[in-house]
């Protein structure tokens, strides 16, 4: 077993070689993608970026999917939080049932839902908004949200709340108070799908937008079809959405393991 | 079977040290007679799994030597010293029924199946686990899962010591009592040895032949449960056994002579004079105190509180600044708030710098 | 378990939620229910066209090998992605610096969006320059993605097993972590092997992580649309037009609305199957372990 950690090693490997190929890319002119072949950028150049970072259509894309990604994530924890603890210390009537179709919603194929939403959002005028692809996204956020947060609270004592009451707490204060510090970091986990699943998602975003709310990964999949062969701009554009992700891992990256243990994901 | 010995143990955890701080064990010198029933006691943190780890081979020590019968066994793996370990919780193999969980060392090391299933079938007898022999080991309560636990250790006729640590922490106290009685009648019948490792007194005294106190890392005494109760070598195990613990208070000693808040006592024994500056104690128990109404011979103390304690009663007393535990069957005889104190002189100890100090007798 | 309260006014804290979701789910769902019990010209005309369209797509070609293609799709995922995932998260490092490397670059993929995940792979695999493609073609290997089917399916396989199996070595990873060292030391003193430890100690404790990775991938494999698209658009011809790619060429391409709808619906249907069956048997092994665990 002394060569055990080849096996995570090859494997990071792999999942670092596309990426690095990517960066490799952006910061190679486009002459040199298409003339020759290097494993190196031999004229490194930061231009790909600078398109991206002074053209309006390329950067405001960011802006765009950080806003609704932002709202979606505020609305999923702050809606999931008092239901969370609903479901966690109360029994009432349908709950069983309610807590089951709230998570065949994040099995729904977004596919099914892309039409009908493009329609609803239009007929009440949210279409390419900021917050129809909010709203949209929390149709498997907010039960993801509910089911993670419904895991945390649930490993917090009943007693905490009674005691908490004895002592004259109001149900808000307490909740404010004393029960949300207790579940900072079950909250921080939860924000972390929440925003995972909703930068990643595209085709329900794309459906949803045209041009003030469009994200930025659309912005990548139209400048394929339509200039088609601006490589390095489109690599660099592809390495700044991988930014933000990471950041965020860092950030979360000692209670990921936590979250996943609760096997809620 | 076979003797144990620590020779010069220590361990660190962090790797060799030269701040003895860093030992989680300091260095010691211990030897387990073959066939004894010993108890590792002290409060959690104190060391005593990290030596019942090193006898089991789950920890090297980062100092000395460990012998089984005179044979150096320090860097052998667990598998091979031939040692069974139950743990604080039941560990179970989840997937198997309760036979194949007791047989389960049996069929590693190979053994055939003519020889494990009357072996299994008999120690289940001697569990009371025979009715849920082919059921699954993860429906069970906790305790027939740590008779489980147990029988994984007593399958082996051949190993060298049973250890414990804390295995009934997860029992009912009704079921601790049996399961503790059922584990003396199996060392009587193997005569295995047992390490049996606990932070509870009740449970180290009425399990083991001998008892070793640890205390930060050190083993402070090892004696009978008697010897523990009644010449304690170190003030920690004065306060730590015993249930209130021993009363100590600081005093002075010149010969025989013992002053104590302006009073003077004669001891049983003479004393050396004691290093000067050294801090010197009387340890006594509250069961050798005896309380009297206040008008007879003894110190003249305030009485503060007095609590019942099922069958006998705890009378907490002030002798000037100094505080007494006091135990008595009855104290309804004493009326008022004061009372006379008298001292058992034979059973009063002397600790300088808490470590017992011994005088002759004269 | 611990006896919850009785409280309908709970219902309150739980509306929100409700209102919301619903709002994003029933009033599209029943949208897609009317679309397919219709037909249209075009105009906003609609004819009442019954179960038609259901009959047409059980009987249609075309579903058929978009759905078959799916499974197979499915399966392929899972028969590498679980083992290789188990095997990962063995091998991971428990303690030290090694852990928060792992965990940081695993987690990486998980955050790409799904696009970019395909745009890197389109890169990736092109020959004149991919490293992929490229490599490949020069050890003499006949590889071109938008040409040759099976180039393609194993450039989105590749893929998949690049963005997902992650999820499954995370999931893993949870399990086994969660494994108290007793049960190790345990193993040792009974002389178990390597294999038995796994087969009795880890496989066991890890089952409940494994079955939510397994139906997770199942589930997410199941509903796949853009990764594909991007880098194939459902080519070449349709060898990699899988249930969702189909779905959206028919609703969005070919604007034929009520047979999109019912395959909208057949879909759902099928994976809401799968979600109950999930749903039941991750709470009986809740039941089970909450049963035995406290007693």
């Amino acid at each position: 077993m002394r060569f055990k950690w080849l096996i995570p090693a090859i494997y990071i490997l792999f999942l670092l070689l596309p990426i690095y190929w990517l960066v490799n890319m952006s910061l190679k002119t486009n002459d040199e993608i298409l003339s020759v072949f290097s494993l190196w950028p031999h004229n490194l150049t930061l231009d790909n970026y600078r398109v991206i970072f002074t053209d309006a259509s390329w950067y405001s894309g960011y802006i765009n999917s950080m806003i609704y990604v932002t709202i979606n994530v505020i609305i999923s924890v702050s809606f999931a939080l008092p239901a969370a603890y609903a479901f966690s210390r109360y029994s009432f009537v349908g709950d069983k049932h309610l807590f089951f179709w709230l998570l065949t919603n994040r099995m729904a194929p977004p596919a099914v839902f892309a039409l009908p939403f493009f329609q609803l959002y239009s007929s009440i005028g949210l279409f390419d908004t900021h917050i129809a692809v909010a709203i949209a996204h929390c149709l498997f956020n907010l039960p993801l949200a509910v089911w993670i947060l419904e895991g945390f609270m649930s490993g917090v004592p009943k007693e905490i709340d009674e005691t908490a009451f004895i002592d004259g707490y109001s149900w808000p204060r307490f909740f404010v108070r004393i029960f949300i510090p207790n579940i900072a970091s079950g909250i921080g986990v939860t924000a972390f799908f929440c925003f995972m699943f909703s930068w990643v998602e595209l085709l329900l975003a794309r459906t949803l937008t045209a041009v003030n709310a469009k994200p930025i990964s659309a912005i990548m999949t139209r400048t394929v079809s339509a200039s088609g062969l601006d490589w390095g701009v489109l690599a660099a554009a592809g390495v700044l959405t991988i930014l933000p992700g990471t950041l965020v891992i860092w950030f979360v990256r000692n209670h990921i393991a936590k979250g996943f243990a609760l096997g809620r994901v | 079977m076979a003797t144990i010995t620590l020779n010069d143990i220590a361990h660190c955890y962090s790797g060799p040290s030269d701040d003895p701080d860093d030992y989680a064990l300091k260095q010691l010198n211990l030897a387990w007679r073959d066939g004894g029933a010993y108890a590792l006691l002290g409060p959690s943190g104190c060391g005593k799994t990290t030596l019942l780890n090193i006898i089991s081979g789950l920890l090297i020590p980062t100092k000395g030597r460990v012998l089984f019968n005179e044979q150096d066994v320090t860097s052998r793996p667990t598998e091979q010293r031939n040692i069974a370990q139950i743990f604080q919780f039941p560990v179970i193999y989840d997937t198997m029924t309760v036979f194949e969980n007791l047989a389960f060392p049996l069929k590693n090391r190979g053994r055939s199946k003519k020889e494990i299933d009357p072996r299994v079938i008999e120690l289940a007898r001697m569990l009371d686990l025979e009715d849920n022999l082919h059921t699954k080991a993860c429906h069970l309560t906790a305790d027939a899962k740590q008779k489980i636990s147990l029988g994984r250790g007593l399958i082996r006729q051949s190993v060298n010591a049973i250890l414990f640590d804390e295995p009934l922490t997860v029992i009912d106290p009704q079921l601790k009592w049996q399961l503790r009685a059922q584990l003396k009648s199996l060392h009587k019948q193997f005569g295995f040895t047992m390490i049996y490792v606990t932070h509870d007194q009740t449970e180290a005294l009425t399990f083991a032949d001998e008892v070793v106190v640890m205390y930060e890392g050190e083993v402070v005494q090892v004696g009978t449960p008697e010897a523990l109760f009644e010449r304690p070598e170190h003030t920690f195990v004065g306060y730590f056994i015993g249930s209130p613990g021993m009363n100590i208070v600081p005093c002075a000693v010149d010969g025989d002579r013992l002053r104590l808040n302006g009073h003077e006592i004669r001891l049983g024994q003479r004393y050396p004079a004691p290093p000067p500056g050294a801090r010197v104690e009387l340890g006594i128990r509250p069961e050798y105190l005896r309380l009297q109404p206040p008008d007879r011979d003894g110190l003249s103390v305030a009485i503060v509180r007095v609590d019942n304690v099922g069958r006998h009663q705890v009378a907490r007393v002030a002798l000037g600044e100094q505080l007494f535990n006091v135990v008595a069957a009855d104290l309804s005889g004493l009326t008022g708030d004061r009372a006379s104190l008298v001292i058992d002189p034979a059973r009063a100890n002397v600790y300088v710098n808490d470590q017992l100090y011994r005088g002759a007798t004269s | 378990m611990i006896a919850k309260q009785q409280n309908q006014k709970a219902w309150f804290m739980v509306l929100p939620v409700f209102l919301l979701v619903a709002f994003s789910a029933v009033i599209p769902l029943m949208t897609v229910v009317n679309y397919s019990v219709q037909d249209t010209f075009g105009n906003n005309q609609f004819f009442w066209a019954g179960v038609d369209w259901f009959r047409n797509l059980v009987h249609s070609e075309r579903f058929h090998s978009a759905f078959l293609r799916q499974l197979l799709f499915s399966g392929i995922i899972l028969a590498i992605e679980i083992p290789l995932g188990i095997l990962i998260a063995l091998s991971m490092p428990r303690r030290g610096w090694g852990v928060p490397v792992c965990l940081i670059t695993m987690a990486l993929p998980l955050l790409i969006p799904w696009n970019v995940v395909g745009t890197i792979w389109q890169i990736f695999g092109r020959v004149d320059i991919g490293l992929l493609g490229y490599s490949l073609t020069a050890l003499g290997i006949d590889y071109n993605y938008t040409q040759d089917p099976l180039a393609a399916w194993f450039t989105v396989v590749i893929m998949d097993i690049w963005h997902w199996t992650s999820l499954v070595v995370l999931l893993c990873y949870a399990g086994l972590c969660s494994i108290p060292d007793a049960y190790y030391q345990a193993a040792r003193i009974d002389g178990a092997s390597r294999l038995a430890i796994f087969r009795y100690i880890q496989l066991p404790k890890m089952q409940r992580v494994l079955l939510i990775a397994f139906l997770l991938r199942f589930m997410d494999s199941f509903m796949i649309y853009t990764e594909p698209f991007v880098i194939t658009g459902g080519g070449p011809g349709n060898s990699t037009t899988f249930l969702s790619i189909d779905l959206v060429k028919l609703a969005v391409g070919q604007f034929d609305l009520g047979p999109a709808a019912a395959m909208s619906l057949i879909y759902f249907l099928v994976i809401l199957l799968l979600c109950y069956v999930f749903y039941t048997v991750m709470s009986n092994i809740g039941m089970e372990s909450t049963n035995h665990g406290g007693s």
